[in-house]
């Protein structure tokens, strides 16, 4: 890795969004309903994925709570959408508040009546939650694994007080989202989903140009900076706290947006959303996929998961074994993830290492002069 | 009231009840080159840590522009013009060595402008004019982390530079370097005093000599004595902080 610029070729980058587009609007077609419903959905944890790679692959920051970020965004889309639907219901409410002898809609439900307000909230509400946490944090210099146990902590009380909260949220069962009905067709129906899974892929598009809009720059050297030697940076001259606060915000926002898509493609959001290994999950889909590539992260999410449910289908006690494995290979043998691997002429080093392709020469000159090897 | 860039009163550092800095006072003039040694243990570092916001003096008041800065985050430090340059090079190993100037002399060193902002035409040249300065224009493109020792020094003296601070910290820059790299650098640095202010700490003596400054001795974490090399090789108190303990008859 002698030079900075070392991407894919240009015909591989070519290609692959070829593919890429190709795949989307064939899926439709091509794919039967349910395939497209996890394709879309595993798409919608890409974002997820892209905003862990912001935060972890190139500010350095390892979160294992981005699942509070992802829940609170799929709550919001849900909240909406049972609302849409409730007007038939006993007191006009969700239905579910009758279980609990709940008469009133509670003050917070309210303003979701809006779709606008909804669709502001799905990445705003987590966004500046995760500023507000992650100021706090990066504030009193708390970083490294102190701030991975942190996040994981914080998610395990998000997880538990939204368990809780029947009369509030409907607890551990969550809300449903499949039969609700939005722009007159119920949410679930194929109509609707393929609808969704345009959108979704729109979406994966768009926040990866954003992404690499922001890691290109001054503002991705400051991060990078950050992940490599933030005291050093702080001597230049640049206040860490603040970019760490506004990167965090924005993985916060992305996990909200993944987290409502995730949402009204699954029919429910649930506490089950903020359980630890899923958020230890998400960081695997990037660490294999590769670190600081933004590429790596939605190939990442995309394949684990769909590798997941088709092993699961064929194989149901088998995939955590294989996830793991999955992940002790990864890092001990591509700490960089397939992606990051590649772009580091992965594939020219093993044809060196079964002799197919010939080594890059540590001096060129003596090569070409006919001397084969400089002699220590 | 003063006509000091920077003026420590006073200053003690205490670590556990361990006096890193023991009622230190030291002032530099604007424009100075100052040269600061003291065997191990003396205190440098700790100094430098206090004067950039690393540290906080325990009592005691670090006075720059004639502004107290003992209370002041370190990045609001190096903005209001005090650089720092680490013992071993510290520079971004995975960014270009362009790449890290361009943070240097980044103005404001803001997320917002950072993000929705270019370099101004006037911050692209001093970039371009700062690695001609260090030789490292045919390595602009290549991460810092593969420079040589030497190189990374040099980058980040001129980043320190770029910053275009009114005072210059240099923690030991010769530390490691060729002979002729350590007279090229002590060129640099004397050429660099003047517009800037320069404080050096350095254990190596031919390199101080080279500087041909006023030096100031550390012991203890307190102010030994100073004046010129000769002047300070020549004090008895410096030979037995250097050389041992009074016992020996000198």
């Amino acid at each position: 890795m002698i030079f900075k610029s070392s991407t894919l070729p240009r015909w591989a980058l070519l290609l692959i969004w070829v593919l890429i587009f190709a795949a989307i609007f064939a899926a439709p077609s091509i794919l039967p309903v349910f395939r497209l419903n996890l394709l879309g959905r595993f798409l919608s944890l890409a974002i997820v994925a892209l905003g862990i790679d912001l935060i972890w692959g190139f500010t350095g920051l390892l979160s294992l709570g981005q699942g509070i970020f992802f829940a609170i965004g799929g709550y919001a889309a849900a909240m909406y959408l049972q609302l849409t639907s409730s007007a038939k219901e006993i007191n006009g409410i969700p239905e579910f508040f009758g279980l609990y002898g709940v008469q009133e809609l509670p003050a917070f439900w309210q303003p979701f009546y809006s779709p606008i307000f909804t669709l502001v909230a799905i990445w705003l509400l987590p966004a500046l939650l995760a500023g507000l946490l992650g100021n706090l944090v990066f504030r009193n210099r708390i970083k490294g694994v102190y701030f991975s146990i942190l996040t994981q902590a914080s998610l395990l009380v998000f997880f538990n007080f939204f368990n809780g909260q029947q009369k509030l949220i409907n607890g551990t069962n969550g809300l449903k989202t499949d039969v609700s009905q939005l722009f007159g067709q119920m949410v679930g129906s194929a109509n609707m989903q393929k609808s969704f899974f345009w959108l979704t892929c729109f979406l994966v598009i768009l926040t990866w140009f954003l992404l690499r809009w922001v890691v290109r720059g001054r503002f991705g050297d400051v991060l990078i900076a950050i992940r490599d030697d933030e005291p050093r940076l702080r001597f230049t001259g640049f206040n860490p706290t603040l970019f760490k606060t506004i990167v965090f915000a924005m993985a916060g926002g992305l996990a909200g947006i993944g987290g409502a898509l995730y949402t009204v493609q699954s029919g429910i959001v649930s506490p089950q959303y903020m359980t630890i290994p899923f958020s230890i999950e998400m960081v695997i889909w990037v660490a294999v996929g590769g670190r600081g590539t933004l590429l790596g992260a939605i190939l990442g999410a995309v394949f684990i998961n769909y590798a997941k449910s088709l092993v699961s289908e064929a194989f149901p006690e088998t995939w955590l074994f294989i996830q793991g494995g999955l992940f002790i290979v990864v890092v001990c043998a591509l700490p960089e993830g397939v992606i990051g691997w590649l772009q580091n002429g992965g594939v020219r080093n093993l044809f060196t290492r079964f002799g197919w392709s010939t080594p890059i020469a540590t001096y060129p000159k003596l090569q070409n002069s006919g001397i084969d090897e400089v002699q220590p | 009231m003063s006509d000091y860039l920077l003026e420590l009163r006073h200053v003690n550092v205490s670590f556990d009840g361990f006096l890193a800095l023991n009622d230190l006072n030291l002032s530099l003039v604007t424009g100075e080159l100052r040269a600061v040694i003291g065997p191990n243990g003396a205190g440098k570092t700790t100094f430098l840590d206090v004067i950039t916001g690393k540290v906080r003096p325990t009592t005691g008041d670090v006075l720059f522009k004639s502004r107290s800065i003992a209370r002041v985050s370190e990045y609001s430090i190096a903005r209001l013009g005090i650089g720092r340059k680490f013992q071993s090079p510290r520079v971004f190993e995975k960014l270009t060595v362009q790449e890290n100037l361009e943070l240097a002399v980044s103005e404001p060193k803001q997320p917002f402008p950072l993000l929705f902002g270019s370099l101004t035409a006037i911050q692209r040249d001093q970039v371009q004019h700062l690695m001609s300065i260090v030789s490292l224009q045919p390595k602009a493109r290549w991460p810092a982390g593969s420079l040589s020792h030497g190189q990374k020094q040099w980058l980040e003296i001129a980043m320190l530079v770029g910053q275009d601070p009114d005072l210059l910290l240099v923690d030991e820059p010769v530390a490691g370097l060729t002979d002729e790299e350590t007279e090229l650098t002590a060129d640099l640095l004397k050429s660099l005093a003047g517009d800037h202010t320069v404080l050096v700490i350095d254990h190596d003596m031919e390199f101080i000599r080279r500087l041909d400054t006023s030096v100031t001795v550390l012991h203890q974490g307190h102010v030994l004595c100073d004046g010129s090399m000769d002047e300070v090789q020549s004090d008895p108190r410096v030979i037995e902080v250097y050389l041992g303990s009074s016992e020996v008859d000198y």
